[in-house]
């Protein structure tokens, strides 16, 4: 078993480490100064925001062996399920928002 | 080269989902944002299927399958969140939160088996720790969150209802339990039983998301739709771990931190900690309440035409609506009063409880759909210190935020929670469909007040007969 030291003196983990812990603050500082008025269409994008999970779901499908059926289609449903994430997640978003801004121009 | 270009891919894929979230924030470059983050997200998906490269300088194969995944995907999300009813809104957000959580799940999953692949064929090979703990704990809050969404949803649409489960808290408890060990044992390395002891915490991962969302009820939906978003978010951030990704990392832990903020910020104006969220549920409070034991007294009944003469000679009406409008579809004809009342020289404004509906913001979407002007809505406070001097209130399907057991009854499982104090207005006028207590399950004093008067009917039925009666007055 390995030390778990060694995530930190690993270069690569190290930064992936920073990445994480500025992008925390960074999650913060962006939202708290939402008006009550747009939480929905904030939680609608965000929610489509971390379908960039799909990227995962791409390399799994594209490292899979061409023989081996099981992880091809889990790796299948995986980015069909992503894509339904990012794409139905984004195109809610806009409706939403576009009710805001039709509104705005009268 | 290619590495470079897709390493850039990434770093702009990042940087927009930074600015698109800034950009969510503001009510004019909202819609701006949302594009600006997809924009984002395109280029880190093509970038990721043409430019990638494996550890061993491979390109990606199996593109048929790829593109067929992502057309199917495409199709049949555009037209889901295309033909999705605006008050329906909640429960697709739940859905879609679900599918990102499933596909961490799936990722793992994957990523597992081949694990085991290479320890079977390697004799000696021990996989990285820190590798399991990723592969692990993706699967795990991907799954948690996956099997949460669903509940979320089915509950949201009434294909679920509410139900404690005896001694709930506890068995969740155990489970979570369970759940720490086994990852401990599966991270540690105790090899023979592996495969077994995984599959083990996807099953336990899966019953602790059902279990940890069925006994929530409704005006608390809301917080767990939005801490199940931010769970998806840390999902996304192990699968950026995994594969050494930047793109996934920022999203992923941009959405695990604002989801929890905004989580935050919705108990806040409950005026209750997440811990009373998830554990003291209202669920639970529904059983002893007893609610038809309680004798409530009488309530007064008022009709449409006098409804509509209490209106027409005031001078400020504020409108509170609820689920109910929602449910009802009468956001449209809630305008049409509205206006017409303004004609007859009434000053009408609504004010908006922040978790009144299933969403927080639910009904300044809803409202914005029937063009409701932007300055009309009143947030929670401006709306209380409008109260005293408003003549006529019209509740519109709302129930638990007007609720004066919040301020006055400390045995009430809402007590504490900040509401509308629409009986500081002269009139109170709520539209019900029948006396059943609202989605919370708790009776409401405010019905039986001297003040009240309860207009039954259905919302948009009801809105349409003021309309009519006041347009011929």
């Amino acid at each position: 078993m390995h030390s778990i030291t060694e995530l930190f003196t690993n270069e690569a983990t190290y930064r992936l480490i920073t990445i994480v812990i500025l992008s925390i603050f960074l999650g913060i500082e962006v939202i708290s100064r939402v008006p009550s008025v747009l939480h929905t269409p904030l939680m609608s994008g965000a929610n489509a925001i971390h379908g960039v999970v799909i990227i995962g779901a791409i390399i799994v499908m594209g490292e899979a062996k061409t023989d081996d059926y099981v992880a091809l289609t889990l790796g299948f449903l995986a980015v069909i399920l992503g894509t339904l994430n990012v794409v139905g997640g984004f195109v809610v978003t806009d409706r939403m928002l576009e009710m805001f801004s039709k509104k705005k121009k009268k | 080269m290619g590495n470079a270009l897709l390493q850039l891919c990434y770093l702009f894929g990042s940087v927009t989902f930074i600015m698109g979230l800034k950009m969510l924030s503001h009510p004019d470059t909202a819609r701006k944002g949302n594009l600006v983050a997809a924009a984002g997200m395109i280029i880190s998906i093509f970038g990721t299927i043409f430019l990638f490269r494996s550890e061993n300088a491979e390109h990606l194969h199996n593109y048929v399958w790829i593109f067929a995944a992502l057309a199917i995907g495409t199709v049949v999300g555009t037209m889901a969140a295309k033909k999705v009813q605006m008050t329906a809104m909640p429960e697709m957000v739940s859905l879609f939160n679900g599918m990102g959580g499933a596909c961490a799940m799936l990722i793992s999953i994957v990523e597992y088996r081949r694990v085991m692949d290479l320890v079977a064929a390697t004799p000696g090979y021990v996989p990285e720790t820190g590798k399991m703990i990723v592969v692990v704990l993706g699967m795990l809050i991907g799954t948690v969150s996956f099997a949460g969404s669903m509940i979320a949803w089915g509950k949201l649409n009434g294909r679920i209802k509410d139900r404690t489960i005896p001694g709930g808290q506890m068995i969740n408890f155990v489970i979570f339990a369970g759940l720490i060990v086994l990852v401990a044992i599966v991270v540690g390395g105790f090899f023979p039983a592996m495969p077994a002891l995984f599959y083990g915490i996807l099953a336990l991962a899966a019953l602790y998301g059902v279990l940890f969302v069925m006994p929530i009820g409704g005006a608390d939906m809301p917080v767990v739709i939005s801490l199940l978003n931010s769970f998806t978010g840390v999902a996304a951030a192990f699968g950026g771990f995994l594969y050494n990704n930047p793109v996934m990392l920022t999203g992923g832990i941009l959405v695990g931190s604002a989801g929890t903020i905004l989580t935050i910020l919705m108990c806040k104006a409950m005026n209750r900690s997440l811990k009373n969220v998830l554990i003291g549920s209202f669920g639970g409070a529904k059983a002893t309440a007893g609610g038809a034991a309680k004798e409530q007294g009488n309530y007064k009944e008022i009709s449409v035409s006098d409804s509509a003469t209490l209106m027409a000679y005031a001078t400020k009406v504020i409108i509170i609506p609820g689920y109910g409008l929602a449910v009802a579809q009468a956001q449209h004809v809630c305008h049409e009063l509205e206006k017409v009342l303004e004609e007859k020289g009434v000053e009408v404004m609504y004010g908006i409880h922040p978790v009144a509906g299933r969403m927080p913001g639910h009904m300044n979407v809803l409202l914005a759909e029937a063009d409701v002007p932007y300055e009309k809505l009143l947030e929670m406070e401006d709306a209380n210190d409008q109260m005293s001097t408003t003549n006529v209130v019209l509740i519109l399907g709302a129930n638990d935020v007007v609720n004066p057991a919040a301020k006055e009854d400390p045995s009430s499982p809402i007590y504490g929670m900040p509401i509308l104090e629409v009986e500081k207005a002269e009139h109170v006028i709520v539209n019900k469909r029948s006396m059943k207590p609202g989605y919370a399950g708790i009776e409401n004093e405010l019905f039986f007040r001297p003040k009240t008067s309860m207009l039954f009917g259905d919302a948009k039925k009801a809105l349409q007969s003021l309309v009519s009666e006041l347009k011929q007055m």
